[in-house]
């Protein structure tokens, strides 16, 4: 069932908050990682707000659907999305990377509950994706489980092992969603690791392969519908992003993976951001 | 000689892993670490990945996370090395209920070699907070360590063995986290000792009987939580301890015992028997044993030399 025109501008007003909100947090706490949260905004927001069957009230039940972000850098848009979605109260943002708070670097199931792996380390999230789903489908739960992952993440060699896996197991509910932004750490994935036609990739490898502009909540969302229906695979959707996605001068650009934020770049961020709000 | 090792483990695993929570991972070594035995009695909760022990340490967390108390096998050198990120990542730091089954410790794939031999794996995942490690020590032990795995939620590293060791505990003998065993009672020296050199540091005592010197035997089964109070206990009693691991005396069950000796300001000899900072080659397992000083001769001797040392 699609996603309504009243529906898709709500999620569309949720992302441009959690721009504006995720920028002014990083400036404020001079450290986290901007380029690959802005690429995710879309993802994480579908996920949280309209396709994982999880909330505040079912965060403990067995059955609820399970979102890994497995490139946990990626950590303060996860937070965002948690917040927007009332797992932890909006204020508590602040405290990113502060001593004593939840919201560790990198995310921390025991830090904070909603979290429902450790992720930062990368190359890990996919198979602890594939063991919650295969545990879910021992105990013939209908819940799904959906793992985020970067395309840089995907150089890790422990993902593939995953993808051959849950091809053998028939993971059909598990969700690869690949943040395809085209840039890592050093620079692009053509520079530093040419990843070539993911999507075929990872069919070749015996998976059920969806691709979408990775910054279209519809056709986000369009795309987990159609992968929840198919039986016998594991599902990836291979979504399109630009890293640093809505601010002109981060897009692209390697060296806002984990730059802090300095004032001049802030408002310049803030203006096109804010720009972009009257929609 | 009493049945193997890795044959009493696959036996407790299969019988205790009689309940729905319990998976077993293997990673295409099932035959050899004997979780073969569970596949063909619950073929539904026994998950073979192939050659790929990253997944297979990842994917235990998520089953762990799920409620499940997943067993994983594989040889201990590369469940400690390649599994190493996801343990500290997933079992140490975020605590989750993994259960890692170490095969094949030491030197007990002797043929196969040093690529095959753990000999660091005791001082690895000691260093990892929330785990605890074991060292089977008999049959009838890694049959009590199987149980307590399935019953104390947390992560756990045990190393096993390919081979059989003297039986040293009637069946159904119950132990406790962080308790060392008293195998023989003595005044002279104390020899703190696991899995293997339990039994060497028996044949220890008869030797040194005979030349009028009185040991102490102790199974330092687990190795973490260490059991502090009956080490400083057998050194007020004792004042010569020397411990014997099949491990390199870098950082193992040596090193853990020095550390609760040196805390805790005694003045005490200790003396290290262990793999001397070397890799070992492939032989028989006796011959190794032999040639790289894991014996009760190399025991008796430092005992007597650690008595030499004692100051008067």
């Amino acid at each position: 069932m699609g996603l309504s025109e009243e529906r898709q501008k709500e999620l569309e007003q949720i992302c441009r908050e959690s721009r504006v909100e995720l920028i002014e947090l990083l400036h404020k706490k001079q450290t986290g990682h901007p380029g690959g949260s802005l690429s995710a905004c879309e993802i994480m927001t579908v996920l949280y707000q309209e396709k994982a069957n999880v909330s505040p009230d079912t965060v403990r039940d067995k059955d609820r659907d399970r979102i890994i972000l497995s490139k946990g850098h990626a950590a303060p848009i996860l937070y965002m999305a948690l917040a927007k979605a009332g797992f932890i109260p909006q204020e508590e943002l602040l405290t990113l990377r502060d001593l004593n708070t939840r919201l560790q670097g990198h995310p921390s199931s025991h830090a904070l509950e909603a979290v429902e792996l450790t992720t930062g380390p990368l190359g890990l999230g996919m198979s602890a994706a594939l063991g919650m789903a295969l545990s879910l489908k021992l105990d013939e739960s209908p819940a799904a489980v959906y793992v985020v992952a970067g395309d840089g993440e995907l150089n890790e060699g422990a993902c593939w092992e995953a993808a051959m896996c849950a091809a053998k197991f028939k993971a059909d509910n598990l969700i690869l969603i690949v943040d395809r932004n085209h840039v890592q750490l050093d620079g692009t994935a053509e520079e530093i690791m040419p990843m070539g036609d993911l999507g075929e990739k990872f069919r070749v490898f015996g998976w059920e392969v969806y691709t979408c502009d990775g910054h279209d909540v519809g056709e986000l969302c369009a795309c987990i519908d159609k992968a929840k229906e198919g039986k016998g695979k594991p599902k990836a959707i291979i979504a399109e992003t630009v890293k640093g996605k809505g601010v002109s001068f981060m897009e692209g650009k390697n060296i806002w993976h984990g730059k802090p934020i300095d004032d001049a770049s802030y408002e310049q961020a803030m203006k096109e951001l804010k720009g972009g709000m009257e929609g | 000689m009493s049945v193997s090792i890795r044959d009493a483990y696959g036996r407790a695993l299969a019988e205790y892993g009689d309940r729905p929570d319990v998976v077993v991972l293997d990673a295409d070594v099932a035959g050899s670490t004997k979780s073969c035995v569970f596949a063909e009695k619950f073929p539904e909760r026994h998950f073979n990945v192939g050659v790929a022990e990253q997944n297979m340490l990842g994917m235990a967390a998520g089953f762990a996370s799920t409620g499940k108390i997943p067993f994983v096998n594989t040889f201990a050198v590369f469940l400690t090395s390649i599994g190493f990120l996801a343990a500290r990542t997933l079992g140490s730091y975020s605590g989750l209920n993994m259960k890692l089954m170490g095969a094949y410790g030491g030197m007990s794939d002797a043929f196969d070699g040093p690529t095959h031999h753990a000999l660091e794996d005791i001082a690895i995942m000691r260093t990892l907070p929330g785990f605890q490690v074991y060292v089977a020590s008999d049959a009838a032990q890694t049959d009590w360590i199987v149980k307590h795995c399935i019953e104390e939620a947390g992560p756990v590293y045990v190393r096993l063995s390919r081979e059989a060791f003297p039986a040293l505990y009637q069946e159904n003998t119950v132990f406790e986290k962080g308790k060392g065993m008293i195998v023989k009672e003595g005044s002279a020296a104390t020899v703190i000792a696991c899995g293997l050199m339990v039994g060497h540091a028996l044949e220890a005592a008869k030797i040194l009987e005979k030349e009028g010197i009185s040991l102490r035997v102790v199974d330092m089964f687990c190795i973490k939580p260490i059991d502090q109070e009956l080490i400083l206990r057998c050194a007020k009693e004792t004042d010569v301890i020397v411990t014997a691991e099949e491990h390199s005396v870098t950082g193992g069950l040596g090193g853990a015992v020095a550390e609760v000796l040196s805390a805790g300001g005694c003045n005490v000899v200790q003396g290290f028997v262990g793999m001397e900072d070397t890799h070992g080659e492939c032989g028989p397992y006796a011959a190794l044993q032999e040639k790289y000083g894991l014996t009760p001769e190399k025991i008796a001797e430092t005992v007597r030399e650690c008595i030499r040392r004692k100051p008067e």
